[in-house]
């Protein structure tokens, strides 16, 4: 049998840990782009995290799918590289760059040795500035977007997805898939992608962080070599989304041993002064893993389901309060009405002191661990700027946290969480729904 | 500072200097066995404790039960309670979890470098001093089923692998699902867990891993503290299970579900795993793997399924050999609109013919080798990824040594080897291939 002091955890709880020393610096290129840099030498690559705000949100009227296919398109051949070359030439470097899209921005992650840097950026510049969409290519990859359509209309999870994001987004682009539809994707052209490149691939949209073996100087020079030629303006933003949302459940017939089940209610936007406080209280309700309101009473005391979280969805141009689990058929209605209940629990009752001072705990002490590496901390550093978060936010943000009281948590509940505006989507076969 | 110059440089440069360099391998009088990972470019620790018994380890007629010992082992002991241990972690800032495969399980923490204490206190103390109530486990029970139901009986892609599997292995218990057959699970008591328990979970039958902002000293001091005390299990030999008879006759099956969108052929084979000082042969298989299905652009799969005959949408190749016994080398590859599973798998075959009858493309050979070795600088970055390398290593039967010899080993294999392993390798007779397919509309199979 082991024994451990009591009195040294009641310590240890005390105690945040220590910070991670992250020093980032603001880098303006010559050319004027701007950039955020963790210098750091001890492995010999850079971490490269580009972001072009407004993402597929961004695809013109009839043109569903083309923001998505013309980033999965962007490696399939640039300047005189078809894409068997573009992909030769990364590997011969072993660059990694990868390109991706969603609601809110096109990405572009890079990882480069130093010693073939220069070259990793000349590849990744004709991807950016210079991509072909050769047709043979085009018609490569609009089979697989094709292929995957089709395997997503058939997928349960994607399936409650899309039908809440439609019943939550309607018309706006979040209320549909960014890969388009069958359709929609059939009628793409090659013209389409180089018009949806202008749109989203443009200066005044560009966030950028560069974390690793890189000199303030350095980062400069590549910045405009990089991004200098790219079009300065693109597409209006779109408006921001009405959410449609409101209470009860939809069911999508759906032929399976087990429902899927996705649900929401209006949320808060980041810069709102509340948020913290709503994201403290998210932790308590449904965020902390197996310390969490709902993982304890929908799977740990009754075993309706393998888990169940919920989360703030705060988009660009609208924000949700969402959760998401799967339970057999026969339990599902159970698993919603215990849901419910601890929904409504919450927003009368707040959250006790002790609920509070563990999530703080977890929160603040969490927070630093997620700068661990070159990859990960670009990531946070564009992110971070995509929000209009200040270079200075590493070190206050903990304090926010902190400043977090009960009553702010009880004050946000009520104004917030409502049980009754909960909407489920269930797909499956439930029993008594 | 490490420099990249060119893949035989780095390779030495690799093994020898950095990554041996930073790790420490002791053990306890109580057949503990500690590795030590020093990364102190953050003050995270990753402390993770790896048994050697997997679901390859069960008894027939009670699979699942190493996996649902898994899940047991966050209810409470004679220190804690039930859920405390999470609880504690996560009001700590850390978080946890667990996982369970054929050959191990293995737990695992993430927490700032000065909580290592607590969470090895709570580690250790589990180890040994489980209390299983009779609502624990039987709540957990429904826990575990609902996993299935997730994971498995909602996913035709999952309930095809697990069939592949049963077929591939006749004899050997690879061929039982990790998480259980459903009507075993079913069946599973606290009594089964227990016994599980009792016999498995001992400090000679476990492999510590501390990853981060640590030094060898300290793991040392702590582990004695902790794990120190603890009584080894008597008797427990290293493990020895039924091997496969030769496979003889080539075995196929065909899953129609209505849920598949998206139908695709999957072959594997039989092939030898990463065994202690003897690693060439898995080496030439990993090669051989990047070569056929690394890079859908510049592989040999993919040049002539994807690129010039335009029949796959995608096509791959998969080894893994970190494996206790026998390992399965993977072929996949999904038909563009209009082509049939027999088509591509005919071409599938082709393509590896004329590769063995070519041979290999230099120019391919060496831009993978310098893949595999900038793999390792990016590897690095993340110490996690590296804990779990080393655990996962031991727990398969390999040593420290064979670890930080395997960059050396992937280096030193010649386009001759790959040839001579891809011959090898590629018979019909020890294949299985299975086609996932749409359900024909209204017909029976």
């Amino acid at each position: 049998m082991i024994r451990f002091a009591l009195g040294v955890l009641a310590a240890a709880w005390l105690a945040l840990p220590a910070q991670a020393a992250v020093a980032i610096t603001e880098v303006t290129s010559p050319g004027g782009i701007r950039a955020w840099l963790v210098e750091n030498h001890d492995l010999p690559f850079t971490a490269l995290e580009i972001r072009f705000k407004g993402g597929a949100s961004l695809d013109a009227p009839g043109k569903r799918g083309a923001i998505n296919l013309m980033t999965a398109t962007l490696e399939e051949g640039a300047g005189t590289m078809d894409s068997q070359a573009f992909a030769e030439a990364a590997e011969a470097i072993a660059a990694q760059i990868g390109f991706g899209a969603n609601d809110d921005a096109v990405s572009v992650s890079a990882r480069m040795l130093t010693e073939h840097r220069d070259a990793g950026v000349e590849l990744l510049r004709e991807a950016l500035i210079n991509p072909r969409f050769d047709q043979i290519a085009l018609e490569r990859v609009r089979g697989q977007v094709l292929s995957s359509i089709a395997s997503q209309a058939k997928d349960p999870q994607s399936i409650a997805g899309d039908t809440f994001a439609r019943l939550a987004y309607g018309d706006h682009p979040y209320g549909s898939a960014i890969d388009g539809t069958a359709e929609s994707v059939k009628a793409l052209t090659r013209e389409d992608l180089f018009d949806a490149k202008a749109r989203v691939m443009a200066r005044d949209r560009l966030f950028v962080s560069a974390v690793g073996d890189i000199t303030a100087d350095e980062l400069g020079v590549l910045l405009d070599r990089l991004l200098g030629e790219l079009p300065a303006t693109g597409a209006t933003m779109p408006p921001r989304a009405e959410l449609g949302l409101v209470g009860g459940v939809t069911v999508v017939d759906y032929d399976s041993p087990q429902s899927v089940v996705i649900f929401g209610q209006k949320g808060i936007a980041m810069d709102d002064p509340d948020f913290f406080a709503a994201y403290v209280l998210n932790h308590i309700l449904g965020g902390g893993g197996f310390s969490a309101r709902l993982m304890e009473e929908v799977r740990e005391k009754r075993g309706l389901t393998y888990g169940i979280a919920s989360y703030l969805v705060p988009m660009d141009l609208a924000e949700t309060w969402q959760g998401s689990f799967a339970s057999a058929n026969e339990k599902v209605a159970e698993a919603i009405a215990v849901t419910r209940a601890e929904w409504a629990r919450i927003a009368s009752g707040g959250v006790s002191e002790r609920e509070l001072a563990d999530a703080k705990t977890y929160l603040t002490g969490a927070y630093p661990l997620r700068f661990d590496g070159n990859g990960p901390i670009a990531d946070i550093l564009v992110g971070m700027q995509i929000s209009d978060m200040p270079i200075d936010y590493v070190n206050t943000r903990n304090a926010r946290i902190e400043a977090v009281s009960a009553e702010d948590v009880a004050r946000v509940a009520r104004r917030l969480i409502d049980a009754e505006s909960l909407r489920f989507v269930v797909v499956g076969r439930p029993v008594g729904l | 500072m490490l420099r990249f110059t060119g893949a035989a440089l780095v390779a030495a440069s690799l093994a020898g200097a950095t990554l041996a360099g930073d790790v420490t391998h002791f053990t306890l009088d109580n057949g503990l066995e500690a590795v030590v990972i020093e990364d102190h470019r953050a003050p995270v620790v990753v402390h993770m404790v790896w048994y050697r018994a997997g679901s390859a380890d069960e008894v027939p007629g009670k699979s699942g039960v190493a996996h649902f010992l898994e899940h047991l082992m966050f209810k409470g002991t004679d220190d804690l309670a039930p859920g405390e241990f999470s609880k504690t972690v996560a009001a700590n800032g850390g978080s946890d979890n667990a996982f369970t495969s054929y050959d191990y399980t293995a737990y695992f923490q993430r927490i700032a470098a000065d909580r290592l204490d607590l969470v090895m206190g709570m580690e250790a103390d589990r180890m040994r001093d489980l209390i299983l109530s009779e609502d624990d486990w039987k709540t957990e029970l429904q826990v575990i089923i609902e996993e299935r139901n997730q994971r498995t009986d909602s996913d035709p892609a999952a309930i095809f692998g697990e069939q592949r599997r049963a077929a591939q292995y006749l004899n050997h218990p690879y061929g039982r699902p990790v998480i259980g057959w459903r009507h075993e699970m079913e069946a599973l008591t606290r009594t089964d867990a227990l016994d599980w328990y009792r016999r498995y979970y001992a400090p000679n039958n476990a492999i510590l891993v501390v990853a981060g902002d640590v030094t060898p000293d300290e793991v040392r001091a702590l582990a004695g503290q902790h794990y120190g005390p603890l009584e080894p299990t008597p008797g427990l030999a290293p493990r020895q299970r039924v091997s496969e008879p030769p496979q003889l006759a080539e075995r196929r099956l065909r899953f129609p579900d209505a849920r598949v969108a998206q139908p695709y052929v999957m072959r594997t084979y039989l092939a030898p795993e990463r065994d202690p000082g003897d690693q060439t042969r898995a080496a030439a298989l990993t090669i051989l793997a990047e070569l056929l299905g690394g890079n859908s652009a510049t592989s040999v799969l993919g040049r002539a399924l994807v690129f010039d005959s335009g029949c796959a949408l995608y096509a791959s190749a998969f080894y893994d050999g970190l494996s206790l016994d026998d390992t399965t080398f993977t072929l996949v590859a999904v038909p563009a609109a209009d082509i049939g599973l027999d088509e591509l798998e005919a071409d599938m075959d082709a393509a590896i013919a004329r590769f063995i009858d070519e041979g290999v493309n230099s120019d391919q050979f060496e831009r993978v080798k310098t893949q595999l070795m900038a793999a390792e600088i990016y590897a690095r970055d993340n110490v996690e990824g590296l804990a779990r390398r080393y655990g996962e290593a031991m727990a398969t039967g390999l040593s420290v040594k064979d670890v930080t010899a395997w960059p050396e080993t992937l280096m030193a294999v010649t386009e001759a080897d790959v040839i001579a392993a891809a011959r090898e390798l590629f018979d019909r007779r020890r294949a299985v291939t299975g086609y996932l397919e749409k359900a024909e509309t209204g017909g029976t199979q």
